[in-house]
């Protein structure tokens, strides 16, 4: 019986990939689907712990970020697109003009 | 009584705001000076007609209010005016004499650039005069106090484009000022002494009324006696303030003779005496002035023996015959200050146009021979008395007066004083025997200049003796009604032991209500036998004669005596001629400090520590930013891991802490 | 009309600075005459308060206004609610006074972004009108911040050379200040809601009933009076005034030596003391004490300055020092003169600067050895000057004698003798210093080739002028006409004072503990 605390687990594993592979990771876009992946594993523990508890407020929930992360894909995309043109890279290590 | 003492000060100030705002619009010398002479003299007469309706008054005191000047709570100031027989001789005076001089500047001035701004400041002076001897309450008297501060300013500062005449006028404001400043002291302890015991007032009539609430010669009293002292020393130029009055003659001489002479410097004495019920409750304050101004009245005439400008020897005689009035207050002779006082607004206003006729004269000579020697300087003077008959006669009239010689004006104002010294309740040996020296001396440097001026060997430069004229008429009149004055003035004050045919001292029983209840009640007064009084004054009269031969001996019979005399002394002369070094020590002692310490509170104190420490703790911030600035690397990856660090050390906390 | 006089008064200007958004930026003459047009009636408007007499009678607040503003129930409320009384009376008609003055004065100065400028003036002109008006400390500290911006960009943009620096300097110094004073504010409200004690948002009037415990007062006093005193400036707080002043546009200067400083000084007599009048007890010898250090610092270090601007920004430390000395000897005498010698400082002080700005408009400098012998070339320059350094040295028959003469005898009447006396050397110093500099600029002979063809006053100069020496004379000789609108008011707030004092005052070292206790 696949009970709530597989669904967790999962979900613990699927961030901490992510969250390895934004603080790895040099490209742009690599680091953006690995904040999808953190995203996403967010998502499966609310809809874990919302059936759990039998409240449907979590998957309430999961839409708004679902909308969110689809918002954040059109501006992050962008953004990389416009710094490709400008600098002919999506590698992250270029993108240090934020700075004193 | 008339309800128009307001119009006494009304009418040169009326004169003062046409003469300023319109004058350079009417240039006509004539018209602006008679403008400004004839509101003086309407104001003489009006003086006039008060003078003599309180005369024929038998109430002495009237008081009169054109409204209210300040009224906050229990201070209540009105713009008021009080007459009694003490301001009526001032008003007097002042109307009388400053017509005279309004009248002799015309003639003086004559072809001056600024002519309707002398007439303005002149006409302003008078106003302010006048608001100070007419004030009846201590703060319209301030107005007066610190307006004729104002125009004497003004007006020794006429010449604006000679730097000295600038710092003169400067330097009397601010030493004024430092009067002022004890003034107000003064006036602000009095006003609180009196109001804590139910008592808020400035009215000098109610101080003198509940004068007795305060303790007579007690600490309060003394201190506020004191402080009122200190203004006094200010304005009529007692030590250690005095220093400003030799300075002041950079004025034009009408300025020096209205206001440094006649009336302005005299103010100190008056305030005095219209105060006298609180100075006869203070002895300690008393005893102050009467030395204060013994001690000036010598130290000035010291100073009179070497000098060579004509206006400074008269500068320094004023101060020395200041201290004459101040020992004749500090004794308890008030009347015989105030009889002083006039007498020698007489003769002294007369000496002083005297020398301005003398200058006039030179300066014509010198200009009419393209030269530009000093005008005032004795050592070109002598003999002058062919040229200018008029000015040498009143000359030598008022130096006879201010000699002391009997039947002038001078002998019995000056005799009254000494009589009183010595043989007042307050009096003393001390002060006695300092007066008769400082009359010796008088004499002495007076009839110096005299003999250096008018008599001798001529030595103005060749090509200028024959062009001294005698001065026209606007110049002479005044000279001779003020020599008039001078001899015959004197005679309203007889003393009562040579008076023998029985007219009575006019001028004493005219003030006894202003000055006889503080005098009883504090027990002042002179006793002696007339016999004594008689000796004392024949050797008053061989004192002034004894310096009058003096001088004679060594300007007219041995022209070179001086000089050995100089030679033999140098060290003495050099100190004296030097005026003692008394503005170099003040320089040293308090302007120059006062200058450093500005100058370190500024780039010192204000610029290193205030705003070294508003600007430090501006670099502080700074200097944080600058170090934490390198945080913000721009790298992604370095916040990644900042924010995964926190995460873990705040998750960390919460379920292991 | 009547009912909503301040309003109307208050934000004219600010309407004035709309319109002026759409007057083309280019065209100088008509942005500056309609910004005069706007300060002039502003000022038509504001006249019927000085006539009329109610305030003889009543010391209360008149032509008061009222409306909720933002009200989150039980939790926070502020009001619109304005009032007048005879104090704050004086402080507005000094200021919708003094603006089409500050106006003029700008005719010849300003031809940078004029429109910018003007935009600013109307903006300042109604932030300071707010904050004399306010009854409600939310809304008074709104107006006090509203003032601070345009004068910061005043400075910051059309200033001399060290703008940037002056300008920072003015703004740090004065929001360190209003930061502890908000605090000091918001604190106040919650204990006021929390002790049940009868409000009406951050009404004043309200507050001057609370009983605030001791030790809650000191701390707060000392915030409010922390915060006025640099607006004041008090010594040792004053360092931003000379550069400020040095480096403000004449109309600048103006506006902050005759209106912002008076915030510094309203805002003891209006809410630091009546609202903490215990603490204000324990704090008298302190505040005393640095008024009367300023008055000789000021003094003593103008005496000394070069350059006459800030000569004259150090004299108005010491005048300010005079007005605080009046104030703080909590008795009529000493409020009214204090208050007055508030307007006589704004005439006097305003008219030096603007003598100031004449001469600088015409030789571009501003240091005194530059200058000598002016009174040669420009006599009427020469008159006005005098009559205005003497009202600012205080002589009597002019406006600075008034004020001065009566905070003396007010610090004389209560315990402040000694400090009175030592304020009354002020009067020697004052003397010296304006003397000095006044011999030095216009006696003497033309020295500078470079003065040997200045002009006299200008027409528009002269008009600039003349409103002051008027007030110079009228204030001197008949100043009943401000006292009797004046003295009611002051009495009042003397009375709430008293009355509001806990019966026994324990003077005590407060703890910040006992503080938290207390609530």
């Amino acid at each position: 019986m696949i009970s709530v605390h597989h669904y967790l687990l999962l979900s613990a594993i699927l961030f901490c990939i992510g969250t390895f592979g934004v603080l790895t990771r040099k490209n742009a876009i690599v680091i953006f689907m690995c904040i999808e992946v953190m995203l996403n594993s967010v998502n499966l523990t609310f809809i874990a712990l919302s059936r759990h508890v039998g409240n449907m407020d979590g998957q309430i929930f999961v839409f708004f970020v679902m909308t969110v992360a689809a918002a954040e894909a059109a501006v992050g995309l962008a953004l990389m697109i416009a710094f490709f043109r400008n600098r002919e890279s999506i590698d992250v290590d270029d993108f240090n003009m934020l700075k004193w | 009584m008339y309800n128009n003492l307001w119009l006494i000060p009304f009418f040169p100030l009326v004169g003062s705001i046409i003469n300023g705002l319109l004058g350079k619009k009417i240039k006509n010398e004539k018209v602006i000076g008679g403008l400004g002479t004839l509101m003086m003299f309407f104001s003489f007469l009006v003086a006039c007609q008060n003078f003599f309706g309180l005369r024929a008054s038998e109430q002495k005191v009237f008081q009169e209010s054109i409204g209210s000047w300040m009224s906050v709570g229990n201070l209540q100031i009105d713009w008021g005016f009080l007459l009694d027989p003490l301001s009526a001789v001032m008003i007097l005076v002042v109307t009388g004499v400053g017509t005279l001089i309004h009248l002799y500047s015309i003639g003086y001035m004559h072809g001056e650039e600024g002519f309707y701004r002398f007439f303005s400041y002149l006409n302003l002076f008078a106003c302010a005069m006048l608001f100070l001897v007419l004030g009846n309450n201590a703060l319209v008297m301030f107005i007066g106090w610190e307006g004729v501060g104002l125009c004497s300013y003004l007006l020794i500062g006429y010449y604006f484009e000679k730097k000295s005449a600038g710092d003169a006028a400067k330097k009397a404001f601010v030493v004024n000022r430092i009067g002022d400043f004890g003034f107000l002291c003064g006036l602000l302890t009095l006003f609180w002494a009196l109001g804590s015991k139910g008592v808020w007032t400035m009215n000098f009539i109610e101080i003198g009324e509940n004068a007795h609430l305060l303790e007579s010669g007690g600490v309060l009293i003394t201190v506020v006696t004191l402080c009122f002292f200190l203004g006094a020393c200010g304005k009529s130029a007692q030590l250690p303030l005095y220093t400003w009055l030799p300075d002041a003659m950079e004025g034009p001489t009408p300025v020096s003779a209205l206001i440094h002479a006649a009336t302005m410097v005299t103010a100190g004495v008056y305030m005095i005496g219209r105060m006298n019920v609180l100075f006869a409750m203070a002895p300690t304050t008393m005893m102050t002035i009467a030395f204060v101004g013994a001690a000036t009245a010598i130290f000035a005439a010291s100073i009179g023996f070497a000098q060579n400008d004509i206006k400074r020897v008269l500068a320094y005689s004023t101060v020395s015959q200041l201290g004459f009035m101040f020992m004749a207050m500090g004794v308890g002779a008030f009347t015989a200050g105030i009889f002083h006082l006039m007498t020698h607004a007489f003769f002294k206003a007369c000496l002083f146009l005297g020398s301005g006729s003398v200058i006039h004269g030179m300066h014509h000579a010198y200009h009419h021979a393209h030269l530009d020697d000093d005008p005032q300087d004795m050592r070109n003077m002598g003999g002058l008395r062919k040229f200018m008959p008029i000015t040498h006669w009143t000359y030598f009239i008022s130096c006879l007066a201010i000699a002391g010689m009997p039947f002038f004006s001078g002998f019995f104002s000056k005799d009254e004083i000494l009589w009183w010294t010595f043989a007042s309740t307050r009096g003393s040996y001390v002060v006695y025997g300092i007066g008769a020296i400082a009359a010796c001396m008088t004499a002495f440097y007076m009839f110096r200049s005299l003999f250096m001026t008018f008599y001798g060997e001529q030595k103005t430069d060749a090509r200028a003796k024959d062009h001294i004229p005698e001065s026209g008429l606007t110049i002479t009149i005044p000279l001779m009604v003020l020599a008039g004055l001078a001899t015959v003035g004197g005679l309203i004050g007889i003393p009562h032991a040579i008076d023998i045919f029985h007219v009575g001292n006019l001028f004493h029983d005219w003030l006894a209500p202003v000055f006889s209840q503080a005098q009883q009640l504090n027990v002042i007064e002179a006793h002696g036998s007339a016999s004594v009084e008689i000796a004392l004054m024949i050797l008053s009269v061989l004192i002034g004669l004894a310096g009058i031969a003096g001088a004679f001996m060594m300007y007219m019979k041995n022209p070179e005596a001086p000089g050995k005399f100089t030679a033999k002394f140098p060290g003495l002369h050099k100190i004296v001629f030097n005026k003692w070094y008394v503005d170099e020590l003040y320089d040293f002692l308090f302007v120059n400090p006062c200058k450093r310490i500005g100058t370190f509170l500024w780039r010192g104190f204000d610029v290193k520590v205030v705003d070294g420490v508003v600007n430090g703790v501006g670099w502080v911030a700074k200097g944080i930013g600058a170090g934490l600035k390198y945080t913000q690397s721009g790298y992604l990856h370095n916040y990644a891991v900042a924010m995964v660090v926190g995460v873990v050390v705040i998750v960390g906390y919460y379920v292991f802490g | 009309m009547a009912d909503h006089l301040l309003s109307i008064m208050t934000f004219f200007p600010l309407l004035g600075m709309l319109f002026i958004l759409f007057i083309p930026r280019d065209n100088d003459g008509l942005l500056k005459g309609f910004t005069l047009v706007v300060t002039l009636i502003t000022f038509v408007i504001s006249l019927p308060l000085a006539f009329n007499d109610v305030f003889t009678t009543s010391g209360g607040m008149h032509y008061k206004e009222f409306s909720e503003w933002i009200n989150i129930d039980g939790f926070f409320q502020m009001n619109y609610n304005l009032g007048i009384d005879g104090i704050s009376l004086w402080l507005v008609m000094l200021t919708t006074f003094i603006m089409p003055i500050a106006v003029l004065s700008t005719w010849k100065a300003v031809d940078k972004n004029t429109k910018g400028f003007m935009a600013l003036l109307l903006l300042l002109e109604t932030g300071m009108l707010g904050a004399f008006v306010s009854l409600d400390l939310f809304l008074f500290y709104i107006f006090w911040e509203l003032m601070l911006i345009p004068m910061y960009f005043l400075i910051g943009i059309w200033g001399g050379k060290n703008r940037i620096y002056a300008a920072v300097k003015f703004f740090i110094y004065t929001a360190v200040g209003s930061l502890l004073m908000l605090v000091a504010i918001i604190f106040v409200y919650y204990y006021a809601l929390q002790s049940g004690a009868p409000i009406n948002g951050f009404g004043i009037q309200e507050f001057y009933m609370l009983d605030l415990p001791y030790n809650a007062q000191y701390w707060l006093f000392l915030a409010f009076g922390f915060s006025f005193a640099i607006k004041v400036p008090m010594f040792p707080l004053h360092t931003w005034l000379p550069d400020a002043h040095t480096e403000a546009p004449t109309a600048g200067s103006v506006i902050l030596a005759a209106v912002l400083l008076k915030m510094g000084t309203y805002g003891y007599v209006r809410f630091a003391m009546p609202l903490f009048p215990d603490a204000v007890q324990t704090f008298i010898p302190l505040l005393a004490t640095l008024s009367v250090v300023g008055i000789i610092y000021g003094s003593l270090v103008a005496m000394m300055q070069e350059d006459v601007k800030k000569l004259v920004a150090y004299s108005s430390v010491a005048h300010l020092g005079f007005v605080m000395l009046g104030i703080f000897a909590m008795n009529l005498q000493g409020m009214a003169g204090g208050i007055i010698q508030m307007i006589n400082h704004g005439v006097s002080t305003g008219a030096l600067f603007l003598i100031v700005g004449f001469i600088y408009e015409r030789r571009h400098t501003r240091m005194i050895s530059e200058f000598g012998g002016l009174a040669h070339k420009m006599p009427i320059f020469a008159t006005i000057f005098l009559i205005i350094t003497f009202s600012s040295i205080g002589l009597p028959g002019t406006n600075g004698f008034v004020g001065e003469f009566l905070a003396l005898v007010g610090a004389f009447e209560s315990g402040l003798r000694w400090y009175a006396v030592v304020a009354t050397t002020g009067v020697i110093f004052a003397a010296v210093y304006m003397l000095w500099m006044y011999q030095r600029v216009m006696m003497g002979k033309i020295t500078n080739p470079a003065n040997e063809n200045l002009s006299d006053l200008s027409v528009r100069e002269i008009v600039v002028m003349m409103p002051l020496v008027l007030f110079v004379f009228w204030i001197g000789i008949a100043p009943n006409t401000f006292f009797e609108k004046m003295n009611p008011a002051v009495e009042q707030l003397l009375n709430q004072m008293n009355n509001n004092k806990v019966a026994v005052v324990e003077i005590q070292q407060p703890v910040v503990a006992n503080l938290l206790e207390t609530k």
